[in-house]
C-alpha cells in the first residue's frame, strides 16, 4: 500500500510541477489573479463603505453571502458534533471518586452505592485529578479577563486594523477553554451551561440572517445595508459600516458558543462530567 | 534546458514548488498512514497547503502594501491606486477556507472518539479485521 | 517579501509537516501539528496576509491544536506507524 501510494503521489507531483511553468511568476503585479474585479474592490471600499480594512469589506459587505454560509457551516458542525458524541447525563457513570479533604483519602464509589452529596467534608474528583496547583490557577485567574477584553477588542476594530469576527470569536471561545482546563470541566459547564452555548450560536446566526431580512423588508435588496439608512439615522455609506460591524457581531457571538461547546463534547467524549 | 530556462522554471517560481511538496505529504499522509488521527492530520495539512498557494497568488512585489487604506481618518480626495495595495480577494476566500477547516476537524475528531469507543483501537487494518469478524459472526 | 526568511521559513514548515506524520506518537504530532500551523501563520505574515495570518493563529494554533490534545487524550496515545 505505501509502494502503491508512493508511486502515485510521484506521478501526481511530476504532472503538477510541470504545470507550473504557466503560472505567472510569483509576485507580478499584472497577474490574471489583481486584474479584473479586485482593483474595483480596492478603489471602492472606502468610497462606499467608509472601512478602511478592505479584507473585511469585502468579506461582510460585497461578499457578504459567503460569509452567511460560512456561519452557518459552523453552526452545522457544532451540531454534528453534538449528535455524534453526546451521551445521556440520566445513564449513571461506573465509579465516581470521592476525596476527603481533612485527611486525603480518596474514596472510590461504584454504581448503586451511596454517594456523600451536599457533604462538605467530600470533593469529587475527576480520574485523572492533580493536587491543586497555585501557579497555573492564579496565572489563568489573571489572565482570562485580559484575553476576552482583546478579543472584544479584536470583535471591534475589524474595521481599521487586521481582525473582525471570527477572529475576536476565536479568542473568546479560547479564553472560555483556557478556564476549563486550568479548573474544572464541572465548574465551566455550571457557569456556561449547555444550554446557553447552544442557543447563543443559533442566536448569532440569527443576527446575520435577521439583519439580512430587515434590509429586505425596509425595501433594498437582501444584506444590502444602505436600505437600514432610515432606521439607523445615518447617510447610506455609514449605515454600510454599521451593517458590517452588526454582522459581525452576530458571527463573533456564533463563533464563540461553537467553539466552546465542541470543546465541551471532545474533552469529555460526550459526558460532560470529566475534562482535560 | 539552457541555464536562462532552468532558472525561470526552479528559482523564480520556489513557492510553487514548496505548496507542490506540501500537497504531496498531505496526500501520502491520507492514503498510505493507518492510523485515523494520521489521516486527519495529513487531510489539514493538504488544506492549509492549498490555502498557502491561493494566498501566495495574490502576492505583489515591488512596494504594495497590506490591504488597509492608509490616511483613512484624515482628509477625504486622496486618490486610492489599486496598484499600491496587495490583492485582497484571495484573502477572503481562504478566510472562509479556515474556518471551514476547523469544522472539519471538529466533526472529524468527534467521529474518531465514537470509532474508539466501539472498536478500542484507531488502526485502520485492526478495525478492518474487526467489522469482518463480526460480518462473520452475525452470519453463522 | 525578504526572500532569504520566505526560504527559511518554508523549510521549517515542510520540516515540521513532515514530522508530524512520521513521529509515532499522538501527542508529539498534535503539537508538531501546532508548530505547523505557527509556520503558517509566519509565512503569510510575510506575505501581506494579515487577516488570514491572524485568524490561522487563532484558530490552527490555538483552537486546533487543544481539539487534537483533547482528542488524543480520550482515545489512545500510541500508534504502530
Amino acid at each position: 500500500m505505501k509502494i502503491l501510494a508512493l508511486v502515485s503521489i510521484l506521478l501526481c507531483g511530476g504532472v503538477l510541477l510541470y504545470v507550473t511553468d504557466y503560472f505567472p511568476v510569483w509576485g507580478d503585479p499584472a497577474s490574471p489573479a489583481s486584474l479584473h474585479i479586485s482593483p474595483h474592490y480596492i478603489q471602492g471600499s472606502l468610497k462606499d463603505t467608509a472601512v478602511p480594512n478592505i479584507v473585511t469589506a469585502v468579506l461582510a459587505d460585497y461578499r457578504g453571502y459567503d460569509t452567511m454560509f460560512e456561519t452557518s457551516v459552523i453552526l452545522a458542525a457544532g451540531i454534528a458534533c453534538f449528535f455524534i458524541l453526546r451521551v445521556s447525563s440520566n445513564r449513571r457513570p461506573d465509579a465516581k471518586l470521592y476525596r476527603h479533604i481533612p485527611t486525603g483519602i480518596t474514596l472510590r464509589i461504584e454504581k448503586g452505592g451511596r454517594e456523600p452529596l451536599g457533604s462538605t467534608e467530600f470533593e469529587r474528583i475527576d480520574f485523572d485529578w492533580v493536587p491543586y496547583d497555585l501557579i497555573i490557577n492564579m496565572t489563568c485567574r489573571l489572565v482570562v479577563p485580559f484575553i476576552q477584553l482583546f478579543a472584544l477588542y479584536v470583535i471591534a476594530h475589524g474595521h481599521h486594523s487586521p481582525g473582525g469576527g471570527f477572529q475576536g470569536g476565536v479568542i473568546f471561545g479560547a479564553a472560555i477553554i483556557l478556564f476549563a482546563i486550568a479548573n474544572n470541566l464541572r465548574q465551566t459547564v455550571q457557569m456556561m451551561s449547555e444550554k446557553i452555548s447552544a442557543l447563543l450560536s443559533a442566536f448569532g446566526v440569527i443576527v446575520y440572517v435577521g439583519t439580512g431580512a430587515v434590509c429586505l423588508m425596509l425595501g433594498g435588496n437582501f444584506l444590502d445595508y444602505a436600505a437600514l439608512s432610515p432606521v439607523l439615522g445615518v447617510d447610506a455609506v455609514h449605515a454600510r459600516s454599521l451593517g458590517i460591524f452588526i454582522v459581525e457581531m452576530g458571527v463573533g457571538i456564533a463563533v464563540t458558543a461553537v467553539m466552546v461547546w465542541i470543546y465541551y463534547n471532545l474533552s469529555s467524549a460526550g459526558r460532560q462530567d470529566e475534562g482535560l | 534546458m539552457t541555464m536562462d530556462a532552468f532558472t525561470t522554471f526552479v528559482i523564480s517560481k520556489y513557492n510553487y514548488w514548496a505548496v507542490v511538496v506540501l500537497i504531496m505529504i498531505g496526500l501520502y499522509a491520507m492514503i498510505a498512514k493507518q492510523n485515523l488521527v494520521k489521516k486527519i492530520i495529513g487531510m489539514n495539512i493538504f488544506q492549509t497547503a492549498i490555502i498557502l498557494f491561493y494566498v501566495s497568488s495574490g502576492a505583489k512585489s515591488g512596494g504594495a502594501t497590506i490591504p488597509i487604506i492608509l490616511n483613512a481618518h484624515g482628509e477625504d480626495g486622496i486618490p486610492v491606486r489599486a496598484m499600491d495595495y496587495i490583492n485582497p480577494l484571495p484573502h477572503v476566500l481562504m478566510l472562509t477556507a479556515i474556518v471551514v477547516s476547523v469544522a472539519t476537524l471538529g466533526v472529524a475528531l468527534s467521529l474518531v472518539l465514537k470509532i474508539y469507543n466501539q472498536y478500542g483501537t484507531l488502526e485502520e487494518d485492526e478495525i478492518r479485521l474487526k467489522i469482518q469478524k463480526e460480518a462473520y459472526k452475525s452470519l453463522h | 517579501m525578504i526572500w532569504q526568511l520566505d526560504l527559511i521559513i518554508l523549510a521549517f514548515v515542510i520540516i515540521c509537516g513532515a514530522g508530524a506524520i512520521a513521529v509515532k506518537d499522538l501527542l508529539g504530532a498534535g503539537i508538531l501539528f501546532g508548530a505547523y500551523s505557527f509556520m503558517m501563520c509566519l509565512l503569510w505574515a510575510i506575505m501581506g496576509a494579515v487577516d488570514v495570518a491572524f485568524t490561522e493563529a487563532s484558530v490552527g494554533a490555538g483552537v486546533s491544536t487543544v481539539f487534537f490534545v483533547a482528542a488524543v487524550f480520550r482515545t489512545s496515545r500510541r500508534t504502530k506507524d
